[in-house]
């Protein structure tokens, strides 16, 4: 089959690999009819997670049809259609039975690497590095579903790929990163990063009552999105976020703020430079410039929901602002799962149609131009959808 | 789930192991199984049996020296007029001989030995600068007790890695209830299911059974072990017997974890690495690191408890070591073929070839 691999920082390409098989009992196989370059793909991309390996498949955003299951599959059938969430999680383990999926004790063969860099593991993710584990990605035509009795959620037919598609992260993470704010009517929610996962917040935070919610980029395209779905906008290469966030709280501060940015923040020059330095130099892995700026930010007794990926050790990170003025952090990899059934009932209610989001649909061949101008945010890209059988001409917006 | 040094210690072994009493005698090893550093540590029957024959070695050639020092003197080339400090020799031989079978475990009689093998080379040395001297004759017995110092030095340094037996621990929480967990781990036939070294564990009857396992490279090791103590729902304590191609012995403990949280397992294992301390260092080179083996193993056990099989990732299908990693891509089923580590329900299961064939969808 066809597949997109990693080969390095900035290099990925299209090759031929042996088809998955089955290899636990409780794994399906899914023939990909949609799959989605994620902006967590970019940190991979970039080369900021460690314990890559040379050909590993990308992609934790996809859909299918099943063709095969294994022996212990007993909800699934050949030819269902399936959105697969991104977290590999078992549902018997103390965290799959708290619902928190991501946290799941079994599915991480390599548990003992991401032991060694945060103590204890999280579950496996597709296509995320070898310490999640080490699974093959779903960019690709066919991919292996570990518990699949337990992740995968079949969708009807008269919704498009689009508009379920990403039921597989980026919704159920925005979500959760605006549900992690514990939205009160009347709230003020401040959102870092427009990107899809931002989008998504945005949206959400609406969906569970809040009042305002007021966006941070500085992309004009991704601005634009945010304002089409009700959100007040701040350029932060323009203006001053403190100054505009304060000026427009009265003073106050926004009631919750989210990290959607993560690891790889840009900022005004030259916070952007000395944390650059910093990471160029292994003294921090991740720039943190959107979570600090979150933090000053917030109100007090506020909530800072970081929804955004950080993957190692950040530093100058305002402690004392956090604790003298009882802000709450909460944060975590999303736990699909527990989302994916209300939020398609959402969706079937009309109450959101994702696929807004989607700015390009490729082939999955053009995986590698895909990620070039996805990293680039050029030709206005927002979200890119890859499909193994696309036959368009590239590029539809 | 995380390895950890244990701090508490336990007594599990005492009342059953006095009736073991042929194997008590031939080992230092503690009924009083310690499990804070496992002190005194188990010296490999190997080292054992030398001591034994160099204890001999020391009463023959002793009892020579005190008995007939003229003819000790002849052979070694060395003057007559040194018989009475070839008699006082003798003693120091029959001594160390005599300590070394009075000790249970001989460490300090097989390092006095050594002490007399240097003073014996600095005798012989000296003997050579004598007018009487036979010079052939000496370089003979330099050159023999050369050789038993080395057989000395090893035996004493095997015996004194004794003390050092490697020790690992770790623990983790099932899922599961106590009973199920703990009845899993007493049937040890189930052991290979998750600890990756095993080959196989056969009961051979009256607490009994005989394991196999892979050692460093390759190696094919075996050997036998006993049932030290058995507390159902408690404790689990083993050892290896005689005669082992590693001796081991190894404790699990079963808890119940607060709040009806199934089970907390915590496991302590020492063993006598093959090839010394130095093989040891060898394998944690290669990333065999005992802690890390036992804690990837309890994990395994877990996995086997929770969701019924050993997981695999693609990256993982030869095994979670760093040198293990392949890249995160399907396996060509050519590739599976030759391999040994994967869980065996995984091995049975990689052949879903002719399932393949009936979707007949594999040709896009």
């Amino acid at each position: 089959m066809k597949a997109n691999c990693w080969y390095g920082k900035t290099t990925v390409q299209v090759e031929d690999v042996p088809d998955p098989q089955i290899l636990n009992q409780r794994d399906a196989i899914v023939k990909i009819s949609s799959t989605a370059i994620c902006g967590s793909d970019l940190h991979l991309y970039n080369g900021f997670i460690p314990t890559m390996q040379r050909g590993d498949i990308l992609g934790h955003e996809f859909m299918g049809e099943v063709v095969e299951v294994g022996r212990e599959v007993r909800n699934l059938k050949i030819g269902d259609r399936v959105v697969v969430p991104f977290p590999i999680a078992c549902g018997k383990c103390f965290f799959c039975k708290e619902q928190m999926f991501s946290l799941c004790e079994n599915s991480n063969p390599n548990a003992w690497m991401a032991e060694k860099m945060f103590g204890h593991a999280a579950s496996g993710i597709f296509g995320y590095s070898h310490l999640t584990g080490g699974f093959a990605g779903g960019q690709a035509e066919y991919a292996r579903v570990p518990f699949a009795d337990v992740g995968p959620i079949k969708v009807p037919d008269h919704l498009t790929d689009e508009q379920v598609l990403f039921l597989s992260d980026i919704f159920p993470t925005g979500y959760m990163g605006a549900e992690m704010c514990d939205i009160k009517p009347g709230d003020t929610i401040a959102i870092w990063g427009c990107g899809p996962v931002g989008q998504f917040s945005i949206r959400s935070a609406f969906l569970l009552g809040a009042e305002r919610v007021i966006a941070i980029d500085e992309v004009p395209e991704r601005l634009k999105m945010a304002e089409d779905g009700g959100a007040e906008t701040i350029n932060y290469r323009e203006e001053s976020v403190y100054e505009k966030l304060m000026d427009m709280t009265g003073g106050r501060g926004p009631d919750a703020c989210i990290d959607d940015v993560g690891m790889e923040a840009h900022a005004p020059a030259m916070v952007e430079i000395y944390d650059r330095v910093k990471q160029a130099m292994m003294l921090e892995t991740d720039r943190p410039h959107a979570l600090r700026e979150a933090i000053m930010c917030c109100r007090n007794g506020g909530v800072i929901s970081i929804i955004g990926v950080y993957g190692g050790l950040i530093d100058k990170f305002p402690i004392g602002s956090l604790m003298q003025r009882s802000l709450t952090i909460r944060t975590g990899q999303a736990h699909v799962q527990r989302y994916m059934r209300p939020l398609l009932q959402r969706i079937e209610n009309g109450e959101i149609d994702p696929s807004f989001v989607v700015t390009h649909t490729m082939s999955l061949d053009d995986a590698p131009h895909a990620y070039d101008i996805f990293k680039k945010k050029e030709d206005n890209c927002i979200k890119v959808v890859l499909k193994p059988d696309w036959n368009g001409n590239g590029l539809v917006h | 789930m995380s390895t950890n040094q244990q701090t508490g210690t336990f007594d599990p072994g005492e009342s059953s192991s006095t009736n073991d009493r042929g194997l008590q005698s031939s080992r230092s090893y503690d009924a009083n199984y310690s499990v804070v550093g496992a002190r005194p540590g188990l010296p490999s029957s190997s080292a054992k049996r030398l001591a034994k024959g160099l204890g001999w070695f020391s009463v023959g050639l002793g009892l020579a020296e005190l008995l007939a020092p003229r003819a000790i003197a002849n052979i070694s080339g060395v003057s007559n007029k040194h018989t009475g400090l070839i008699r006082l020799y003798g003693l120091r031989e029959l001594a160390s001989g005599i300590a070394i079978f009075s000790q249970k475990k001989p460490t300090e009689a097989v390092w006095a030995r050594v002490a007399g093998d240097a003073l014996d080379l600095v005798s012989l040395g000296v003997a050579c600068t004598a007018p009487e001297a036979k010079r052939g004759r000496i370089t003979f017995a330099t050159a023999n007790v050369a050789a038993v110092t080395v057989l000395d030095v090893i035996c004493a340094m095997q015996l004194s890695n004794g003390n050092h037996g490697i020790h690992a621990s770790a623990s983790c929480v099932v899922n599961r209830p106590l009973e199920e967990v703990y009845n899993f781990w007493r049937d040890f036939q189930n052991l290979p299911r998750f600890m990756r070294h095993l080959e196989s564990v056969e009961n051979i009857g009256e607490g009994r059974s005989r394991w196999k396992a892979k050692g460093p490279a390759g190696i094919d090791v075996e050997w036998e072990a006993m049932i030290v103590a058995d507390v159902p729902g408690e404790v689990i304590t083993w050892r290896s017997l005689e005669n082992s191609d590693v001796d081991n012995a190894g404790a699990v403990r079963f808890e119940q974890a607060p709040g009806g949280r199934g089970t907390i397992v915590k496991v302590n294992f020492e063993y006598q690495p093959i090839a010394g301390v130095l093989g040891a260092t060898v394998a944690r080179l290669f990333g065999e690191e005992p802690n890390q083996q036992l804690d990837d193993d309890l994990r395994r056990f877990k996995q086997v408890l929770e969701v019924g099989e050993v997981v695999v990732s693609d990256a993982t299908l030869l095994g979670t070591g760093y040198m293990a990693q392949r890249p995160a891509r399907p396996a060509a089923s050519s590739e599976l073929e030759g391999a040994e580590m994967l869980p065996s329900e995984t091995a049975t299961n990689y052949r879903s070839e002719e399932r393949r064939a009936e979707r007949g969808t594999m040709e896009l």
